[in-house]
């Protein structure tokens, strides 16, 4: 019997408020690694990750994070477990400069955190040219890295992240990916939702597929870039 | 029409608490409530179109009821021949150079490419125009104003018969409503607000400053009535007949008697607007216009024309509102600028859209009913009840004198709450839309 | 031809009135903006509270003045600003209590808060009406004038003259205190930031950890220094009467919507636009080009565009001009 990945969200069912999106479905990712979850539209994917995060009410399953049921705590109460959230769209505040942007990230911190700051910087260094600016001016990829930046404001444990590569180049894309590596190298759990499923697979230690709110495949992420019933249903060849 | 044993014991209800003001205080204030109540509630019908079937926020009642009340001076007032010969066509040459010199910014605006140059030649045009139209105008308007001050000073009117003046007010109203609208329309739900609440002001300072059109804070007064004046009505045999009968003096039962034919002219009228308004509402056309208001975005996905639709259904309602205007107006036999007050005017309209139940035109009326009453009786009640607090207070107090003299604002307050509670405990209002 | 006196005349009927009621709109405007960019509707009882905070100052200084307590050459009004702001923070808190807190928690429409809006308007009317009338009030005691007319042609030895009113002085004084006191707080401090956050994007606000239920009692806290000291300096200046405040309202929205809803700048900037343009079209300019004009061109008529009587026409006039034009505002407001 191995020992419980560090969150997991076990045999979820549930929906918003009308009939069950989720259908019995575990999504579950280890200290220090990547979990990716992929499906066709519509698989209730970004519903799973925010049935993780508490912005959805589960009628079965419960959720945990090392070993603690969280199930019962609003989102809010996560973030201060050490939960970070991107959502997909709407993950900045516009009229507030790139810095601001990071304070307000680190709201509910009481210490000190202009060293976090600086570790950001330090990942994004494009976010230390453009400190002042508002971060609503920024292009898309530079965005998501102020977005992504805002949530690990609070040195979360887990950094969970709706479709972060919606939307921007595929040179971008890249980058953003190799940053989330870098992320996950300094022991943050990461969870994310992806829709380029294969570029997302590859960085993946772990990924799910999902499909009308249920679990369908779940491999690393190499076996299941491998799997030829994958590859044919999912990646397109 | 479907109204239920509950409406109708709450219209029964109304009625008697207004027979009971005729037994206790005088027959002449429940007419006198009655006739106003019912004007009232042909606004309030005009405000529930737009309120209640399309979301359209008007704060700016009073404006349209004054320019419906605006008509019935042009309309009706006997003309001032001397005034027209003084400036008459100056007045009107100036009118039209002011329509023209904008009409000619507004081709302008079309026909020019965007730029700098654009808009100093719009510039260049409204300038020119106003300082040809204020050559023309202010001359005419001096010329006008100086006949007979004391009188007349003014072009007078039609000298139409009174009744005429009511759907020429509802005209007026559509007119401003329409210039209204197709400005602020189609934003901001709330600017529509901020845009009526303006046009409103500006058309009490019109009628307050244009003295050669309704002699401004002058006052119009003796204007034609629809209905025979009471002081007519007191040589006659059968009311001199009626006033012995009831046990009545002659005057009270000439008064009561003339005011009951108001009466009967303003049932007619809210009858016939009831009757269309329901109509509409049961119609397909109706319900498209409670979709929109329910979900504007998915109407609008839908390929309904959402901005066109409401500017119909706002200059609609406000024509309504113009129409009592005129109607009110004519009752009274005077226009005076300075009774118009917002609060008055538009927001205890409010008050009883609020409350009969927004959405529903039998709630409307009953509203209007309801609110009148309310506003009429909350002051002597207020003053009464001022009576009590300071009569333990020792006499020429100042503080009791002043208590005292505060009590009619009470009236503000009963009505701020009466909207507040409504608003949350029973958002629907008295008679709920169906 | 005199343009030095032109200057000294226009500064006097014009710019200086001008600069002291767009000061007095732009507090009031500011508080409008912040309203609608935290609690997301058009305040209508804006004009009405205002009024009562200025009550309740008034109140405070007959208090003071009875007992012989002042601090002249100021206004005894100044001490008395104290009073009203409890009074104002907490009638708005309990507002907000009572009426508005419930719509937030169904989450109404706007057009409902502004219905409320409406009825606490009424209220607010009343409760004025009730302690202080409806004539005008003044209020206004300890040195009338910083320089008046005669001292100030001794001293330049000009034909015309130029006072300057305590009132007006203290009025920009004190507005471009508070201005500068408001954007370092929105800019500077953590309160203020999540106020801006909020503004900017509830959800994101909610998640990092803001209380929304804080940032609306802040917001209300500031909308009450905003407007007793807007109310307070516009009694100061024209005295005090209920319902010249609620006519403040199109003017305040005006500037608000002009300048971008939701930006503290443009409201600013809109006050001032609003006011110059009212003053500037309805003000009699016959002194001053009789000046500018060489000898014997002097206009023989009183070369004003419009009447007083429309200033509300020429506020009216800029807000259309805004919404067909530019509905964001200058600064690129929110729009929906």
């Amino acid at each position: 019997m191995m020992t419980e990945p560090f969150l997991i969200g076990d045999a979820m069912t549930g929906g918003y408020g009308g009939a069950d999106i989720l259908h019995d479905c575990t999504i579950a990712v280890e200290k220090g690694q990547i979990a990716v979850i992929v499906g066709p539209n519509g698989a209730g994917k970004s519903t799973a990750m925010k049935a993780v995060f508490g912005m959805l009410k589960l009628r079965k399953g419960a959720v945990r994070l090392n070993g603690e049921d969280i199930s019962m705590l609003t989102p809010q109460a996560r973030v201060s477990k050490g939960m970070g959230f991107v959502p997909q769209t709407n993950n900045i505040f516009p009229s507030m400069t790139v810095e601001e942007n990071l304070e307000m990230g680190a709201f509910i911190r009481r210490d000190e955190y202009r060293e976090t700051i600086e570790q950001i910087y330090t990942l994004f260094p494009i976010l230390r040219d453009k400190r002042r600016q508002a971060a609503g001016e920024l292009s898309g990829g530079q965005r998501q890295q102020v977005a992504v930046g805002r949530a690990l404001m609070t040195k979360p444990s887990v950094l969970m992240l709706d479709e972060p590569t919606a939307g921007v180049s595929p040179i971008v894309m890249d980058e953003l990916f190799d940053r989330i590596i870098e992320i996950a190298r300094t022991g943050i759990s990461i969870l994310m939702v992806e829709q380029n499923a294969r570029q997302a697979l590859e960085i993946a230690d772990k990924g799910y597929v999902l499909v009308q709110g249920a679990n369908r495949f779940t491999d690393t992420g190499q076996a299941l870039l491998a799997d030829p019933e994958v590859r044919k249903s999912f990646l397109g060849g | 029409m479907s109204l239920t044993a509950r409406d109708l014991g709450l219209f029964a209800g109304m009625a008697a608490v207004l027979g009971m003001v005729a037994m206790f205080q005088s027959p002449q204030l429940a007419v006198t409530i009655l006739n106003m109540s019912l004007i009232s509630a042909i606004m309030a019908l005009g405000v529930n179109m737009q309120w209640g079937y399309a979301g359209l926020f008007n704060v700016g009642i009073m404006g349209f009821t004054a320019v419906g009340g605006l008509a019935v001076v042009l309309v009706a007032q006997p003309p001032v021949p001397e005034a027209w010969a003084a400036g008459g066509l100056g007045i009107l040459l100036g009118l039209m150079l002011g329509v023209a010199s904008i009409l000619a910014a507004v081709i302008v605006y079309k026909r020019m490419q965007p730029g700098k140059l654009r808009g100093a030649a719009i510039f260049g045009v409204l300038v020119l125009g106003y300082f040809l139209t204020s050559y023309v105008f202010g001359p005419a308007k001096e010329a006008v104003q100086a006949v007979n001050p004391a009188s007349e000073g003014y072009l007078g009117g039609a000298g139409l018969p009174v009744i005429l003046a009511w759907p020429v007010g509802a005209v007026f109203a559509a007119g401003v409503a329409w210039l209204v609208g197709k400005v602020s329309l189609g934003l901001r739900s709330d600017y529509l607000a901020i845009a009526t609440l303006g046009i409103s002001e500006i058309v009490i300072a019109a009628l307050k400053h244009e003295r050669w059109l309704a002699r401004g804070v002058n006052n119009v007064t003796g204007i034609e009535r629809p209905v025979t004046r009471p002081i007519d009505l007191q040589p006659l045999p059968w009311i001199q007949s009626l006033a012995e009968t009831l046990g009545w003096s002659v005057s009270q039962t000439a008064t009561v008697v003339s005011g009951l034919g108001y009466s009967a002219l303003f049932l007619t009228v809210l009858a016939v607007l009831i009757w269309l308004a329901e109509r509409a509402l049961n119609s397909p056309w109706g319900r498209m216009m409670r979709a929109i208001r329910d979900n504007e975005v998915s109407a609008r996905a839908m390929g309904k024309d959402v901005t066109k639709r409401h500017l119909n259904i706002f200059i609609l309602g406000s024509a309504v509102c113009g129409l009592a205007g005129a109607m009110m107006v004519s009752m009274d036999g005077q226009l005076t600028p300075g009774s118009y007050e917002p609060l008055r005017f538009t927001f205890l309209i409010w008050v009883m859209v609020i409350v009969g139940g927004s959405g529903n035109n039998w709630g409307s009326v009953l509203g209007a009913f309801v609110i009148w009453f309310l506003w009429v009786q909350v002051e002597p009640a207020g003053r009464w009840f001022m009576e009590l607090v300071t009569s333990g207070m020792a006499d020429g107090s100042g503080l009791k004198q002043h208590l005292l003299d505060s009590a009619a604002y009470m009236r503000l307050l009963t009505m701020g709450v009466a909207l507040l509670l409504m608003l949350r405990f029973a958002p629907k209002g008295l008679i709920p839309e169906r | 031809m005199e343009p030095l006196n032109a200057l000294v005349s226009l500064s006097n009927f014009m710019l200086i009135p001008a600069f002291a009621y767009g000061s007095q709109l732009a507090l009031g405007a500011l508080g409008i903006t912040l309203i609608y960019s935290i609690l997301r509707f058009a305040h209508f009882a804006h004009g009405d509270t205002m009024a009562l905070g200025t009550a309740a100052v008034i109140g405070g200084t007959w208090f003071l003045q009875a007992r012989g307590v002042g601090i002249a050459p100021l206004p005894t009004a100044l001490l008395a600003l104290p009073f009203g702001l409890l009074v104002m923070i907490a009638y708005l808190l309990a507002a907000d209590r009572l009426v508005y807190r419930y719509y937030r928690r169904v989450k109404a429409k706007p057009m409902i808060f502004v219905m409320a809006s409406l009825g606490v308007m009424f209220v607010t009317n009343g409760i004025t009406r009730l302690f202080m009338g409806v004539g005008e009030t003044r209020f206004e005691d300890g040195e009338r004038f910083i320089f008046t007319v005669r001292q100030f042609r001794d001293v330049t030895g000009l034909d015309e003259g130029m006072a300057l009113r305590s009132a007006q002085a203290l009025t920009i004084t004190t507005a471009l205190i508070v201005m500068v006191a408001l954007f370092w707080f929105l800019n500077r401090t953590r309160a203020g930031k999540s106020m801006r956050a909020y503004s900017d994007n509830e959800d994101l606000a909610l998640l990092s950890g803001i209380n929304p239920e804080r940032v609306v009692v802040i917001t209300w806290v500031i909308t009450a220094i905003l407007l007793v000291l807007a109310g307070t300096l516009f009694g100061l200046d024209k005295g005090f009467r209920p319902f010249n405040y609620f006519q403040l309202l199109l003017p305040m929205f005006a500037a608000a919507i002009l300048g971008g809803l939701g930006s503290p700048i443009g409201a600013i900037v809109g006050a001032y636009v609003v006011a110059f343009a009212e003053m500037g079209i309805t003000y009699a300019w016959r002194r001053v080009f009789a000046y500018l004009m060489p000898e014997g061109m002097e206009p023989d008529s009183m070369m004003q565009l419009l009447p007083v009587d429309y200033k509300f026409a020429v506020t009216f006039a800029i807000l259309v001009i805004v919404l067909l034009f530019r509905p964001t505002g200058i600064f690129k407001g929110k729009v929906l």
